[in-house]
C-alpha cells in the first residue's frame, strides 16, 4: 500500500509514514515459517507410500526436486526479486508453493503420482527459492543498524517451519487417513492454511524511506537504502564471492554430515557402553539438534553484529573443527561430552545460514544483496550432496570391512575437521571488494549517502 | 524502533505490530513445544 508522500517505486512498495521496522521481521517470517515446512516431507513418506504403493526413493523425488528448484530459483531469479521487490517475490512464493500443494492434493486424489512431483516439487520448489530470498535485503535494508539479528530472525523461521509441518501434517493425516483420499485432503488444507498465513507477508512487506530516525537515541539519521554496492553480475568475477562461496559449502556439508546421520550416529557410538541410546532417547537427540539449528540462526546470527562477521565464522569453522576432533576422539567415553559436541556443531550449522547475507552485505552492499545471496544458495545445494555422500559411503565401507560402533565414522569425522579447514582458510582470504567493483544503483536515493562511519565499520567487518 | 523522522506523529501501529507478531508467534510456540516433548524423551527414553 502506497500513499501520495509514500510513492510506490521500483522494488517494491515504501512504508508510508509511521511505519515500525518491527513489522518486516514478521513479515519474513510469515514467508520462512511456511516454506520451512519442506524439511517436513518425511511425514507424508510413508502414507505415500502405502496410499499410493510407492518404494521409498520414489517418495523422496517431490522433495529432492523442491530442495534442486530452491537452489535454481534462487540462484536464477534473485535479479528479478531485486527489481521487483518483495511484495512480488512473496506472492510468487505464495502462489507457487500454495497451488504446489493443490497440484499435489489432484495428484493424490486421482492416483497421479507425477502430478505430486510436478506440483510440489517443481512447482513449490520454485516458491521455496524465491520466498528464500524475499526479505533478506529488505530486513537489512531495515535494520542497517542489526542486518545479523534481522536476517537471523527470517532464516531462524525457515528451521521453525519444520518445527510446526511436522506435528501438524502428523495430526492431519492421523485425522483424514493416510490413504490417497486423506492424503488429498491433507495436501489441500496445507495449500489453502499456508496461502492464508503467508498473506500476512504479502500485505506488511515494505521497502524503507530514505530518511530514518532511531527511537532508542533520538538521532535522525539517513541510512545506505541501496548507496553504493557491486551488482550480481560483478559479485560473480570477484575473488571474495567464491571465497564465501567456499566457507558455507563446507560449514553445511560438516552440519549435515552430523544432521544426517544424528540417530544412527549416537545409538551406534554408544551401543556397547553401559547406557546404550533407546531408539525413543535417539529421537529425542534428533529434536534437541534441532533446537540447536534453530538457536543457533538467531543467537549467533545476532552476536556477529557485535563481533564482525569474519570473527563469527572464524568461530563457526574454528570451534566447529575443535568439535568434530573432540566427538571423533573421546566421544565415545562420555555421552554428556557427545551430545554437547553435536548441539554446538548444529548450532554453528544454522549461524552459518543465518549469517551469510549479512556478510555478503558487508562486502557487496544492499545493492542486489538478495540476487547475490540466491547465487550463494548454490553453495548449499552442492554441500546438501557432499555432506550426506561423504558420511554415507564412509560409514557403509566401514561396515563393509566389519567395523562397528564409533568405528563406522571416525574416518567421516576426520573429513569434517579437515574441510571445516578449508573453510576457515577460505574465510581469513576474504578481503574488502576493491571500489572499482562498486556501482551507484540508478535508484539511489541522492540524499542518502553511505556515511563514512558506516562504511568503514563495513570493511573493518570484512578484514 | 525506527520510523520517519521528516513527519509529524506518526501513528504507531503498535495493535498491527502484536497481531503480526501473534500471527507468526503463536504456531511458532506451539512447535517449539512439541520439540520440547520429544526432546525429553533424550533424557526419559
Amino acid at each position: 500500500m502506497t500513499t501520495p508522500s509514500t510513492p510506490a517505486r521500483r522494488g517494491g512498495p515504501v512504508a508510508p509514514p509511521g511505519w515500525s521496522r518491527w513489522l518486516v521481521p514478521p513479515a519474513a517470517l510469515s514467508i520462512h515459517l511456511s516454506i520451512g515446512q519442506a524439511y517436513a516431507w518425511s511425514v507424508f513418506k510413508p502414507a505415500l507410500e502405502s496410499g499410493l504403493d510407492l518404494t521409498g526413493t520414489q517418495s523422496a523425488l517431490p522433495f529432492q526436486l523442491a530442495i534442486v528448484m530452491l537452489g535454481l530459483s534462487a540462484a536464477f531469479g534473485g535479479t528479478l526479486v531485486e527489481r521487483n521487490g518483495p511484495r512480488w517475490a512473496m506472492t510468487v512464493s505464495l502462489l507457487c508453493f500454495s497451488s504446489g500443494f493443490l497440484i499435489s492434493a489432484l495428484g493424490a486424489a486421482t492416483s497421479q503420482y507425477w502430478l505430486i512431483v510436478l506440483g510440489y516439487g517443481f512447482v513449490g520448489g520454485i516458491g521455496l527459492g524465491i520466498g528464500y530470498i524475499s526479505p533478506v535485503s529488505t530486513l537489512m535494508k531495515w535494520f542497517p543498524d542489526r542486518p545479523g539479528m534481522a536476517t537471523g530472525i527470517a532464516i531462524m523461521g525457515f528451521g521453525g517451519g519444520a518445527l510446526i509441518a511436522s506435528p501438524w501434517s502428523a495430526a492431519m493425516l492421523d485425522s483424514f487417513g493416510s490413504d490417497s483420499r486423506g492424503i488429498a485432503l491433507a495436501f489441500l488444507v496445507h495449500g489453502l492454511a499456508y496461502a492464508v498465513f503467508m498473506s500476512l507477508g504479502v500485505l506488511l512487506i515494505r521497502t524503507p524511506a530514505a530518511r530514518v530516525k532511531d527511537e532508542d537515541s533520538g538521532e535522525s539519521a539517513r541510512v545506505p537504502i541501496t548507496g553504493h554496492g557491486v551488482s550480481a553480475r560483478s559479485a560473480l568475477r570477484t575473488p571474495q564471492f567464491w571465497c564465501l562461496w567456499v566457507v558455507p559449502c563446507m560449514n553445511v556439508t560438516a552440519g549435515i554430515g552430523i544432521l544426517e546421520k544424528a540417530a544412527p550416529m549416537i545409538s551406534d557410538f554408544f551401543a556397547e557402553t553401559d547406557t546404550p541410546v533407546s531408539v525413543a532417547a535417539a529421537a529425542g537427540f534428533v529434536a534437541l539438534l534441532s533446537a540447536a539449528n534453530m538457536a543457533g540462526r538467531i543467537g549467533w546470527s545476532s552476536t556477529s553484529d557485535l563481533i564482525g562477521r569474519k570473527n563469527i565464522y572464524r568461530v563457526y569453522l574454528g570451534v566447529g573443527a575443535v568439535m568434530y576432533l573432540l566427538i571423533s576422539q573421546f566421544g565415545d567415553a562420555s555421552k554428556p561430552l557427545f551430545i554437547l559436541c553435536a548441539l554446538v556443531l548444529l548450532s554453528f550449522y544454522g549461524g552459518g545460514f543465518a549469517t551469510i547475507p549479512a556478510y555478503l552485505k558487508d562486502l557487496f552492499g544492499t545493492y542486489q544483496v538478495g540476487a547475490i545471496h540466491g547465487r550463494l544458495l548454490t553453495a548449499w545445494s552442492t554441500a546438501g550432496v557432499l555432506g550426506p555422500l561423504i558420511v554415507n559411503q564412509i560409514a557403509d565401507r566401514q561396515a563393509a570391512a566389519g567395523h562397528s560402533g564409533p568405528e563406522l565414522y571416525g574416518l567421516s569425522l576426520t573429513v569434517m575437521t579437515g574441510l571445516l579447514v578449508v573453510g576457515f582458510i577460505a574465510n581469513e582470504l576474504v578481503r574488502p571488494v576493491h571500489p572499482r567493483h562498486h556501482v551507484t544503483p540508478p535508484d539511489a536515493a541522492p540524499a542518502a549517502p553511505v556515511p563514512a562511519q558506516k562504511e568503514a565499520a563495513a570493511h573493518d567487518d570484512a578484514r | 524502533m525506527t520510523t520517519p523522522a521528516d513527519t509529524t506523529a506518526p501513528p504507531p501501529r503498535r495493535a498491527l505490530t502484536a497481531f503480526a507478531w501473534f500471527w507468526v508467534g503463536a504456531p511458532l510456540c506451539w512447535g517449539l513445544y512439541e520439540l520440547g516433548v520429544k526432546a525429553a524423551q533424550l533424557f526419559t527414553g
